[in-house]
């Protein structure tokens, strides 16, 4: 009877197998009180300092029309760059898993980029690129295009900064899966189009959406490069980073912890749309 | 002529995967592209189907130049080893894809789909899975359904690339049955790939055997089999004792046995040989009943079902000799290990030249 083997078998290899007891606890309790102290503390510290003076006060603060306007900036760049990078993303995922071509290695490589550079420096690049004072830049000013300390330049260089997301996550599912389907469609007479709408895009579809999450999570908070291109312009280039830390500069607290309220309820909303998708990826793993 | 293949080349980095390999395939004829793997034989259904380009030569299907067409245009049922079916599809999607592709005035209507999938369901025998997914279902019933799928679009030409190499035994065995029982129905132009020599000899018309990019030997069954033209043909067809000699004056002597070189290199000049028999052909007997006999003691014995494998040494022979016997031969003769038997070499091939195992 296979059923009370495994019953006989079963804690016989729990035993062998698990970290003595002492291992567990020390492990465990160092993940608990990193989990406290980097994570919990902070939460509950933001909360505290955004309700430090009340809850008028609070709504206030991210009722003012400074604050609403770095909401829309934010959830504008968003909007902007989330759909462009899961395009950049499939396309660039599509070369590189289905295609052989000279450089590929190189080019999976660079997609790494812009995790590996600074958002300073990736905010600085675009300043010298195409700032008013470079030629490009004074150009494009001719032609009344303003990219640096306006919309369009915190735009790009969120798209620079959070372009590997969507990649990362379908390159090595779309290896994993390989051109087989593709093929198959290909001898069944389907156009590439057809293909990619049919076959290829179902297939990806789960690890699509968790890249564009994790995309609209880095977008939301990204700082550094975003604050380089801004000009930090109230009402018109303040993200919500942004203008957290020019209230906090202002010693303005209880208002500048009241707007990063609003960036930790939309991570905990990315979170959460995350968590609810990873479990309708399990379950459809059994189709994989 | 269903597929004529003409001068294919074809070369990697490195190392040449066809070479100038010209093939033709009558209507309505199954045939088998058997080697080892990386020989070829994949690229070379692949550039029929349009999924790789040759670097030259021409391929034509149905007296039509179908060569720097592109795969969807080809006109051609493609099976995958490992099925391919579309994951996210039911079993009834996957085999309707190729007609709902199809440009819209050339698409059946919705009910004439229906018929058509039901009706290759049923032909597969897979039509109480219509609803289903392919993860529900096992490899060989996968296969089907692919089979199934690459027949709706009525292709000129059937290509299946080792279809039933990842099933387990049992279940390949059944299949390739089958597939020779629908062949005889459908008559559709076809060739597979194998590199499984019992496979290619029961399925096939007609085998093509390709080493190092290049055609060995074609012919049927019976032919490549009984007839094979080297030894790499003879060696790949099925098991095999090898016994490396010198041939000289009319005779080869293979240590201090010797026995008379075949016709055709009875005037050779003296040089190495190896003498091939297949271990089935080896006689195993109680009495001496011929000269050439060789006196022998079984060293091993292997039950393999029906057939039980011998490993004997003989006297004077310095090579151990594989012997396979029927089961009955074996408990009438009431051997075992130890024991002394005759051996006779019955149907021995000799050939020479710098082939090498």
């Amino acid at each position: 009877m296979p059923k009370t083997q495994t019953l006989e078998i079963a804690p016989i290899f729990h035993k062998r197998l698990s970290d003595p007891l002492p291992v567990q606890i020390v492990l465990i309790g160092l993940t608990l009180l990193f989990f406290v102290g980097f994570i919990f503390l902070p939460l509950a510290l933001v909360f505290a300092q955004a309700f430090s003076k009340g809850w008028e006060y609070y709504l206030e603060s991210i009722r003012e029309p400074y604050a609403l306007e770095a909401v829309k900036l934010t959830l504008t760049t968003v909007a902007i760059v989330v759909p462009l990078n899961a395009f950049f993303g499939v396309t660039a995922a599509w070369a590189i898993t289905k295609f052989n071509f000279r450089g590929k290695a190189t080019l999976k490589t660079l997609l790494d980029l812009p995790f590996a550079v600074s958002p300073v420096i990736a905010g600085l690049i675009f300043v010298l690129l195409v700032g008013s004072r470079t030629p490009f830049g004074s150009w494009l000013g001719e032609q009344g295009i303003k990219i640096i300390f306006s919309t369009p330049g915190i735009v790009i260089a969120t798209l620079f900064v959070t372009f590997p997301f969507v990649a990362r996550e379908l390159i090595p599912l779309m290896e994993a899966q390989g051109r087989d389907e593709e093929e198959a469609a290909l001898t069944l007479g389907a156009k590439g189009w057809q293909i990619f709408g049919k076959i290829t895009l179902p297939n990806i579809r789960w690890g699509l959406l968790y890249g564009m999450i994790l995309c609209s999570a880095r977008s939301i908070g990204e700082f550094g490069a975003v604050s380089v291109v801004s000009g930090h312009i109230r009402g018109q280039t303040n993200t919500i980073p942004l203008h957290v830390e020019i209230l906090y500069s202002e010693y303005n607290f209880a208002a500048s912890f009241a707007v990063a309220s609003i960036l930790v309820f939309l991570a905990l909303l990315t979170v959460g749309v995350k968590v609810t998708l990873e479990k309708q990826f399990q379950k459809n793993s059994f189709h994989h | 002529m269903g597929i004529e293949l003409q001068n294919i080349t074809k070369k990697f980095t490195g190392y040449t995967a066809l070479d100038n390999i010209s093939l033709n395939v009558a209507s309505g004829e199954l045939v088998a592209l058997l080697g080892p793997s990386g020989c070829g034989k994949t690229t070379l259904l692949r550039i029929i189907a349009g999924l790789e380009l040759p670097d030259s030569g021409k391929i034509i299907l149905e007296n039509k130049d179908t060569t720097n067409l592109p795969p969807r245009k080809k006109n051609v049922g493609f099976v995958f080893q490992h099925y391919a079916l579309f994951r996210r599809l039911t079993v009834f999607e996957n085999v309707a894809f190729g007609l709902k592709v199809l440009p819209f005035r050339e698409r059946p209507s919705r009910s004439a789909i229906q018929d058509r999938v039901e009706h290759l369901l049923k032909l597969v025998q897979m039509d109480w899975a219509i609803k289903r997914y392919p993860s529900q279902l096992s490899g060989g019933q996968r296969q089907r359904v692919a089979l199934a799928r690459a027949l709706a679009v009525n292709p000129k030409v059937l290509l299946l690339d080792e279809p039933f190499s990842a099933l387990d035994a049992k279940v390949r065995q059944e299949l390739r049955r089958w597939l020779r029982k629908l062949h005889d129905e459908i008559h559709v132009t076809s060739i597979f790939v194998t590199h499984d020599q019992e496979e290619a000899l029961e399925l096939a018309d007609r085998i093509v055997v390709i080493n190092k990019g290049r055609i060995e030997q074609q012919g049927t069954p019976q032919e490549v089999y009984d007839h094979p033209v080297n030894a790499f043909v003879y060696n790949f067809l099925g098991n095999v004792n090898v016994f490396h000699g010198r041939i000289k004056n009319g005779k080869v002597s293979l240590g201090a046995y010797h026995l008379d070189a075949p016709d055709e290199l009875k005037n050779t000049e003296e040089k190495p040989s190896q003498t091939f028999v297949r271990p089935h052909e080896i006689g195993i007997s109680r009495i001496r009943s011929n000269e050439t006999d060789l006196a022998g003691t079984i060293r091993e014995v292997r039950i393999m079902g029906g057939q039980i494998g011998l490993n004997l040494s003989c006297e004077g022979f310095e090579h151990a000799i594989d012997a396979e016997i029927p089961r009955e031969l074996y408990l009438n003769l009431q051997l075992a290990k130890g024991e002394k038997v005759f051996v006779s070499l019955n149907r021995v091939r000799v050939f020479t030249g710098d082939y090498e195992i």
